[in-house]
């Protein structure tokens, strides 16, 4: 690991600017990720800005009926909370079926956010990748892409987004709450987050350096029967091939979102419009325009039989 | 031809030495307060500095769950940890859990249902196990957990889903849920 300085920040926008005002800075949240990256030196922060102290650790009732959840609340508390467990079923269950016992402990919201890609070249450091080292190449595109992205790529990148949680914010249309180092904030929706690759596929989100994530925020409960569906290689303690977070209402009208098949949670109005015509209706919608590889173009294939096991699941909920 | 090592003007020079920085810990209920290198990890501290090697390195990657300790009554991986990021923390080793003359119940049942062959990965499946009933109690749920809304309680799907986070090379699984769910009985 590369040397680095370490501080703890009293207040967030104290934070925002002791990360802004050093090129080579980054905030520490739980660390589960970073920690395990900067081992490998993919990832070489020269100075830590750790969040601990901020009290961002609250999950509160927002004025309009909905929930505000501290960027330093652990994937465990957020969620065994109960109104989450009432009313944002899918997000309990979203986290529940990422990552280890241990790691939700100590793993955070934004943190969750904010975690890299799993692809295998990105984690070769012989390999090129053009997120990991701009420019060099892309090793998984005609490499071994069983795991990666079917749609939402690039000519430089075929990465996925990894995570579970993000997948149900999605549907939830939550939004990811910022404060910069002037004590600007702003709010995200959660769409807008994460960003395609292009041809700049280094830069995962849309947050400025210096940007520090204060809160995430879920709208007022939208009822329905909520599913998170996740289909990997173990039974336990594995990313997606694909995962499914469905919120679908008693008239049949719903909401989806697609994890483990694009670079961000993969949504579309089209596809929620159709799931009342059914599971192949609404795969036919999202992936409009998908480019799977040879080696994972049973993606497609298995996004329908997810989602149509999740929506048996809501028949008999 | 000699091997030059460290003579050698091609070689990349020493990296200059790292600030070291203050931190307290309360591991086992005893306070040791430390300088470390920022980049030293729970893990790294529990076994080289303060000689606790019970704790065990397997991946160092947060994959194979061989370093859990408990931390304010949580389990983490100790790997993934740096200790700066546990000033003023309580810290929960297997040599806090137990010792051999008075072995805590989950060590006890280990022992009793074979719940181990090379040993290696059995303090972290012991801290997390402890821990796992904790959780269990305070009505945490896992992926599956049938009921959200429901009390939650050590069935073995419950058992094998909550410790797969501790991967044991020696297969000793069946006999580890086995551990678990007598310690389970015994406090239910």
């Amino acid at each position: 690991m590369r040397a680095f300085t370490y501080e703890r920040a009293t207040s967030a926008a104290g934070a925002a600017a002791a990360v802004a005002h050093h090129a080579g800075a980054k905030f520490l949240g739980g660390g589960t990720n970073l920690l395990d990256l900067m081992k490998l030196e993919i990832e070489t922060p020269t100075h830590l800005v750790d969040i601990q102290d901020l009290k961002l650790d609250q999950i509160e009732a927002t004025h309009d009926g909905g929930l505000r959840i501290g960027a330093f609340v652990s994937n465990t508390t957020l969620s065994a909370n109960p109104r989450v467990r009432r009313d944002y079923a899918v997000l309990t269950r979203a986290i529940q079926a990422g990552a280890s016992g241990q790691l939700r402990n100590k793993a955070t919201t934004a943190g969750n956010l904010l975690q890299r890609t799993r692809c295998p070249y990105f984690y070769d450091t012989n390999q090129p990748c053009n997120k990991r080292t701009p420019g060099s190449g892309c090793a998984a595109i005609g490499g071994y892409s069983r795991q990666l992205a079917v749609i939402g790529t690039s000519d430089t990148c075929i990465a996925t987004y990894p995570g579970d949680m993000a997948v149900a914010l999605r549907a939830l249309d939550a939004t990811v709450e910022t404060v910069d180092a002037t004590g600007a904030t702003r709010v995200i929706p959660i769409a807008d987050f994460h960003r395609l690759p292009g041809a700049t596929p280094e830069i995962d989100t849309v947050l400025n350096h210096g940007e520090l994530i204060t809160a995430v925020t879920l709208p007022k409960p939208v009822g329905g029967a909520h599913i998170y569906r996740k289909v990997r290689d173990r039974a336990s303690y594995a990313f997606a091939l694909v995962s499914v977070a469905a919120v679908v209402q008693p008239d049949g009208s719903g909401r989806v979102a697609f994890g483990g098949v694009a670079p961000k949670p993969w949504r579309s109005a089209a596809a929620d419009a159709a799931i009342p015509h059914g599971a192949a209706a609404v795969v036919e919608q999202a992936f409009a325009g998908a480019r799977p590889t040879h080696d994972n173009s049973f993606k497609l294939t298995l996004a329908k039989r997810t989602l149509a096991a999740a929506m048996a699941q809501v028949r008999t909920a | 031809m000699a091997i030059t090592g460290a003579s050698d003007a091609r070689t990349v020079p020493p990296a200059p030495p790292v600030a070291t920085m203050p931190v307290s810990l309360e591991i086992n209920g005893r306070r040791h307060d430390l300088r470390l290198d920022p980049r030293t990890t729970l893990l790294d501290t529990l076994r080289d500095h303060l000689h606790l090697t019970g704790t065990k390195k397997g991946c160092d990657h947060g994959q194979c769950g061989a370093c859990t300790v408990i931390v304010n009554g949580q389990r983490i991986n100790s790997c993934l940890s740096l200790a700066l990021q546990h000033d003023g923390d309580k810290v929960t080793t297997i040599e806090g859990l137990g010792q051999p003359d008075h072995l805590h119940p989950m060590q006890a049942a280990f022992v009793k249902h074979d719940g181990f062959q090379c040993g290696y990965c059995t303090p972290g499946q012991i801290c997390s196990a402890v821990a796992v009933l904790a959780e269990i109690k305070a009505g945490i749920p896992s992926h599956v957990s049938p009921d959200l809304a429901a009390p939650m309680h050590p069935t073995n799907a419950e058992l094998r889903e909550r410790m797969s986070g501790n991967i044991c090379r020696c297969g000793a699984y069946s006999n580890i849920v086995e551990a678990i769910a007598d310690v389970a009985g015994a406090v239910a």
